[in-house]
């Protein structure tokens, strides 16, 4: 009866042979996970191209970054240690799990060296991801962030199954080494306190039929979690265990850019595309239906959300996991397809596309590397397309179509704001550096006088630099993550002939939206550098004197199109820095983390249903962050920033000034 | 249902800064850009929209020149199966009743159920809707806000009355309806739906195609000419209203109510 314990195989289970049955299960395990996979491959193959096949040595880096490195996890202590814990514990249980199914099989997997350095690190690897499923249950019951929403009893049944597989292995091993020690033989050494060693302890001196049963019962309860978990996976959130390295490996390289309408399309032939954008689910890419897969519902992209911040339609996260749970609907592994549907209208509303300020806040956060922007910007060209743009945007629109500016000002009067101090480029000096003005600084009143500190800042700078005048048009840079792909590409089109023609080596601009755009959406052009980067190396090489400043406290507002895409954190800082006497706090929420002031561009033109103001919010931040001046280097942050000083009843205890303004105001040489 | 929209091209106001030209009867035409018309666009809209319920298709008209085919291949990438550019010399200069002249005689060169135009041109006189009406014979209704289709060549519409009320009437087809503004939310056309209609030709009958007397229309036959044009002079600047903002409120209150604005 008692006889040995060391066979799984050969030990039987209801008068069946443990070999033959484990061999059963194991296969019938990896017929369903098989089959469920290749169910969930199905959308991806008829999804649109998504070239993510280039640069391997950088994705590698990206996997060995943030998936083998986890880099982002901690940006929430607590959530983001238990992860790295569990998902370290993971990769060091990964081959003692095959082992523990190849023992059900055949003996001879059976573990003969003696309990080495692995065998301690692996058993507190489990104990670890034990504790860590406890701490995640009670802390999902009793202390849940409101970023996690109501879903919690998928999540706790999900993590109780990983604590089952830890313990079963736990009991596996403790009751094996029990039942060794009472036999007298050589039993195995647990590290002190770790499952086995527990289990070990607490049963030493259990029959050994009760060890016996302990020991079979834990490898079939370890046997049926594995498979349930993985056939299980599938359906949740935990089919990132399965995609994430996959989804990292393909991530997005190119920070700054929107994707190509569609991949493969060069832009001269885009008029023969039949339709542009999202409009079904099969107009995704592959890569954002994975996205979709990947996403482990862990909320932090809708907490850092502006436009969730103030109560828009929009949650990031939502539209993950609403997108995800419809592609199973439509292509189910088992039963009826749902119907096809227009997602927007159907999955999503028009204002829930519209209230993105591509701000990119969610994509900073995500552990996963799950792209947003793309996403928004092909369900508006699919919006677009079918004519659906919002009506406060057609005339904006059309202006930029016939007049180059979102105004429906006289192209004649776009280098007025100059008042006549800069010279306009004529293709025919070797002018070094041209000026970038873009549209809002050539034509709002009070942006046009962040337009006159550059220039002012430029000429005292001695640069050798000039304007487009009534050549330049706008960047187009939210036109394109508006939707209008072809309005946009007329722009650049028209830009790029003016500014070759120009003759210029470099670009400078005070507009982090025309930076990005010149940056990353033209080519064909010389670089660009935003003023504050120009600034800074002034600074550094001590070619600009700077008056002090006696009184205030100055914080400084990173624009999501300097800072967050184009990772301009610094320079403005250390201009700032250098100015003798400034005392400047951050705000909570800066750098990566900035809150957006509610969008530049297109997003002017846009009131999406809201609560409140993104500025006013970021207004309030400042104030709490005890600064009574915001500096901002954005013509939108401006805008919006300036806006909201009054809405929020703050004027005369809180200024904005552009920095570009504060140099030029500051400046002694 | 066969629809005819009757659109026009105009200076755009919210892209130019209208100045006057140097004879005063004008304005200074160079370096504007054009639109179409935007009462004749939400008038199109509202035709695609019954014919996407009722089946048909749509016909958008002007009488012009060769610079107005733009506003035809805008309406056409709105979804107008067809743009016609009513065009001849003998044309130019007409006043409304010329332009209603021309327009009958396209229409009955025709067949349409139903014709359409916007209330008014932005730098018209809301004239020729009603002429056409006239010298058709076929009924008119002016400022409607709603079309519903019924049964037997019928149509129920709704029409805009000063002060904010509103009726309803029944209308016989074929019939004349100027559109409002607001009677729809008309949809967005970029330039890659132009694009996609840049190549539909588009047919400019004239004056002996649809049998129209020359000397009947253009500028000769005008009985209306424009004598002067100019700016309104400034009436009295604006009243600032000063003090606390509570001040400023109670004071804007009393003003409103005085004038009429709160009730």
């Amino acid at each position: 009866m008692t006889g040995s314990i060391d066979s799984i195989a050969g030990a039987n289970f209801w008068l069946i042979r443990g070999q033959y049955l484990f061999l059963f299960l194991h296969l019938l395990g990896l017929a369903c996970f098989a089959y469920i996979v290749a169910r969930r491959l199905a959308p991806l193959l008829g999804a649109q191209r998504d070239f993510r096949f280039d640069r391997p040595l950088e994705r590698l880096g990206k996997v060995a970054k943030f998936w083998l490195g986890q880099w982002r996890h901690p940006r929430y202590r607590f959530a983001g240690t238990l992860h790295v814990l569990v998902f370290a514990g993971f990769l060091m249980l990964a081959s003692h799990a095959f082992a523990l199914l190849a023992l059900g099989i055949s003996d001879r997997f059976a573990d003969t060296g003696s309990s080495g350095l692995y065998d301690a690190i692996r058993d507190y690897a489990s104990t670890v991801v034990f504790l860590c499923m406890g701490i995640a249950i009670v802390r999902r019951l009793v202390f849940a962030p409101a970023r996690y929403g109501r879903r919690s009893a998928d999540a706790i049944f999900l993590l109780s199954l990983i604590g089952l597989l830890m313990a079963a292995d736990g009991f596996f091993e403790g009751s094996q080494a029990a039942f060794h020690g009472q036999q007298g033989g050589v039993a195995e050494v647990f590290p002190p306190l770790s499952l086995a060693w527990t289990v070990r302890t607490v049963f030493a001196s259990s029959s050994l039929a009760t060890l016996r049963s302990l020991h079979l019962g834990a490898y079939l309860a370890h046997e049926f979690a594995f498979f349930f978990l993985l056939c299980y996976r599938p359906f949740g959130i935990q089919f990132h265990v399965e995609t994430s390295l996959f989804s990292i490996y393909f991530a997005k390289l190119d920070r700054g850019t929107v994707k190509p309408v569609r991949w493969g399309v060069p832009d001269g032939q885009l008029d023969k595309v039949a339709s542009f954008g999202v409009k079904k689910i099969e107009d995704f890419t592959w890569k954002h239906i994975l996205d979709f897969y990947s996403c482990a519902d862990c909320g932090r992209c809708s907490e850092q959300c502006p436009s969730n911040a103030v109560g828009r339609a929009l949650s990031p996260r939502n539209l993950s996991i609403k997108t995800r749970d419809y592609v199973f609907r439509h292509y189910p592994v088992w039963g009826r397809s749902e119907d096809g549907m227009a997602l927007v209208g159907g999955l999503y509303s028009e204002d829930e596309i519209w209230s993105c300020t591509t701000c990119g806040a969610c994509e900073a956060e995500c552990p996963l590397l799950v792209e947003y922007i793309d996403k928004i910007v092909d369900l508006r060209r699919g919006l677009v397309d079918d004519g659906k743009a919002p009506q406060s945007m057609h005339k904006p629109l059309k202006a930029l179509e016939s007049r180059g500016n979102p105004f429906g000002k006289m192209e004649k009067k776009r280098a007025d704001w100059a008042q006549g101090a800069v010279k306009t480029l004529n293709g025919a000096g070797a002018t070094n550096t041209l000026y970038f003005v873009d549209s809002i600084t050539s034509y709002d009143d009070r942006i046009q006088q962040i337009g006159r500190a550059t220039a002012r800042i430029l000429g005292r700078l001695n640069e050798d630099f000039g304007i487009l005048g009534a050549k330049e048009r706008d960047s187009g840079h939210d036109v394109r993550r508006f939707g209008e792909e072809t309005l946009f590409q007329a722009l650049r089109e028209h830009n790029t002939e003016a500014i070759q023609h120009a003759g210029v080596r470099r670009i400078v601009t005070a507009d982090p939206h025309a930076y990005n755009a010149l940056k990353h959406d033209y080519k064909d052009v010389p670089p660009v550098e935003h003023i504050s980067e120009v600034l800074a190396g002034a600074v550094r090489t001590s070619r600009i004197q700077m008056n002090a400043v006696d009184n205030g406290v100055y914080t400084y507002h990173d624009p999501c199109y300097l800072g967050r895409h184009n990772g301009v954190f610094d320079d403005p800082r250390d201009v700032l820095d250098s100015i003798p006497g400034l005392r400047r706090v951050e705000m909570k929420r800066c750098r990566d983390r900035s809150f957006c002031c509610g969008g530049g561009g297109m997003a002017l033109f846009y009131e999406a249903k809201e609560n409140e103001r993104m500025g006013v919010r970021r207004v309030e931040m400042a104030a709490e962050a005890g600064a009574d001046t915001i500096v901002t280097a954005c013509p939108f942050c401006m805008v919006n920033i300036e806006d909201a000083i009054k809405v929020a009843g703050m004027e005369g205890r809180m200024t904005a000034i552009d920095l570009a303004e504060l140099v030029d105001r500051q400046m002694a040489n | 249902m066969e629809i005819l929209v009757c659109a026009r091209r105009v200076p755009d106001t919210s892209e130019n800064e209208i100045e006057l030209h140097g004879a005063g009867n004008d304005i200074e035409r160079d370096d504007l850009v054009y639109s179409v018309n935007e009462a004749d666009n939400y008038a199109v809209e509202e035709a695609l929209q019954i014919v996407a319920r009722t089946g048909g298709s749509v016909t958008v008209a002007t009488v012009g020149g060769e610079e107005d085919e733009e506003i035809l291949r805008r309406e056409m990438a709105m979804g107008a199966a067809r743009g016609v550019l009513i065009s001849d010399e003998a044309f130019a200069g007409s006043d409304g009743r010329g332009i209603a002249a021309i327009l009958k005689a396209f229409v009955q060169a025709g067949h349409y159920d139903l014709i359409l135009t916007g209330v008014q041109a932005e730098d018209g006189c809301a004239q020729v809707g009603g002429m056409l009406a006239a010298m058709l014979d076929y009924p008119f209704a002016s400022l409607v806000t709603s079309i519903e289709v019924l049964e037997g060549r019928e149509l129920k519409i709704g029409r805009e009355i000063e002060g904010g009320s509103k009726e309803i009437n029944g209308i016989d087809l074929p019939c004349v309806l100027s559109i409002q503004t607001g009677i729809n939310e008309p949809r967005y056309v970029g330039m890659r739906g132009i694009r996609q209609v840049a190549s539909v030709p588009i047919p400019t009958p004239g004056a002996s195609d649809l049998g129209i007397d020359p000397h009947a229309v253009g500028e000769g036959a005008a009985k209306m000419k424009r004598v002067d044009y100019f700016a309104p002079p400034a009436g009295k600047g604006a009243e600032m209203l000063g003090g606390s903002r509570e001040e400023v409120v109670d004071k804007l209150m009393d003003l409103l109510k005085a004038k009429g604005g709160l009730n």
